[in-house]
């Protein structure tokens, strides 16, 4: 163990204005190595932080009880930083393990989020299936950012069809070592979260 | 002296809550904000002076934990206790969501100008 109290505060992270009063979730999902906490780092006004969550079997509501054994627990960490936006609202990032026996957890950490990015590599594309289907499945907005690793990508075209996207799920391009590619595809989430506004009030 | 940490084993995280897996009330979100109310004082909890000394500003729960290094859960447990003792209040989501449910437009561009101010 380290650590005497003293040594846990912060101090040399940035504080919140005394006023923050709005916390706001985006949720980055990918698999392992894809760059989600590279991308947190990028755009975080503070180094990124890591915690975990258990979670017992018990009480909990669950999608598919099958999937965990009578009173286990299931442990799974991630990443988050955060951005203050104005005096008022602070959006926190959160890198999230896409592996499918994570998402029982993710149901339950990230409801209210406004939105998701899921974060792909063109070489392993299969990884993110699972994340695209339970985002469907859960109806939470998405766009998908292909991570550049250099060499020769597919194009966004054959990207769009081995992931099987909806036609109006953004697909963009993005090297998440850039704060302002990252930013780029915060950017375009929320763009994206104002068209679906937009078109929904637009059928009611 | 030294915390309870998410390296400990289960039994330590048990004792540090009193026994207890779930908070007394579920009104925590991983980023609401917390705002200490009291002062740590002698006699309290390791833990709960500790929260305390890193709530003078507001920070969210997640951050709580982290700087913790408890699970976030256990983090809850403690927060929960200590609202009710009065020790700290509470800044909800204002844009508190269903997962299907999409927030609205001034808070949509409010994070609009906010980012593109980055």
């Amino acid at each position: 163990m380290d650590s005497a109290i003293s040594e846990v505060l912060p101090a040399s992270r940035t504080p919140l204005s005394q006023t923050a009063d709005n916390g706001l979730k985006i949720v980055i999902v990918g698999g392992f190595g894809v760059g989600k906490t590279t991308m947190v780092r990028s755009v975080s006004d503070i180094r990124p932080l890591n915690t975990e969550e258990t979670m017992t079997q018990a009480g909990q509501h669950l999608d598919d009880l099958r999937a965990v054994p009578y009173k286990s627990s299931t442990t799974v960490a991630f990443d988050f930083g955060r951005i203050s936006l104005d005096t008022h609202t602070v959006l926190y990032l959160f890198g999230a393990p896409g592996q499918e026996r994570f998402w029982f957890l993710w149901d339950r950490l990230f409801t209210g989020t406004l939105g998701a990015i899921v974060l792909v590599d063109d070489r392993r594309l299969a990884d993110s299936w699972y994340a695209i289907d339970r985002l469907e499945h859960h109806r939470t907005p998405f766009i998908v950012a292909r991570n550049d690793f250099g060499g020769k990508p597919h194009s966004l075209t054959e990207v769009r069809d081995a992931l099987d996207l909806e036609p109006q799920v953004p697909l963009i391009d993005c090297d998440v070592r850039s704060r302002a590619s990252s930013k780029q595809v915060l950017i375009a989430l929320v763009e994206h979260l104002q068209n679906l506004m937009t078109a929904r009030e637009n059928t009611v | 002296m030294s915390l309870a940490g998410r390296d400990d084993d289960p039994d330590r995280l048990y004792t540090l809550t009193g026994g207890r897996s779930r908070p007394s009330r579920d009104c925590f979100d991983l980023v609401t904000l917390v705002v200490g109310e009291a002062e740590p004082a002698q006699g309290m909890q390791s833990e709960h002076a500790a929260i305390l000394r890193m709530t003078r500003r507001p920070v969210a729960v997640v951050e709580i934990a982290a700087d913790l290094r408890l699970p976030v859960s256990i983090a809850k447990i403690l927060l929960s206790d200590m609202l009710d003792a009065g020790w700290i209040s509470v800044r909800h989501p204002q844009s508190a969501l269903g997962v299907a449910q999409l927030p609205d437009h001034t808070t949509l561009e409010k994070v609009l100008v906010g980012l593109r101010d980055l």
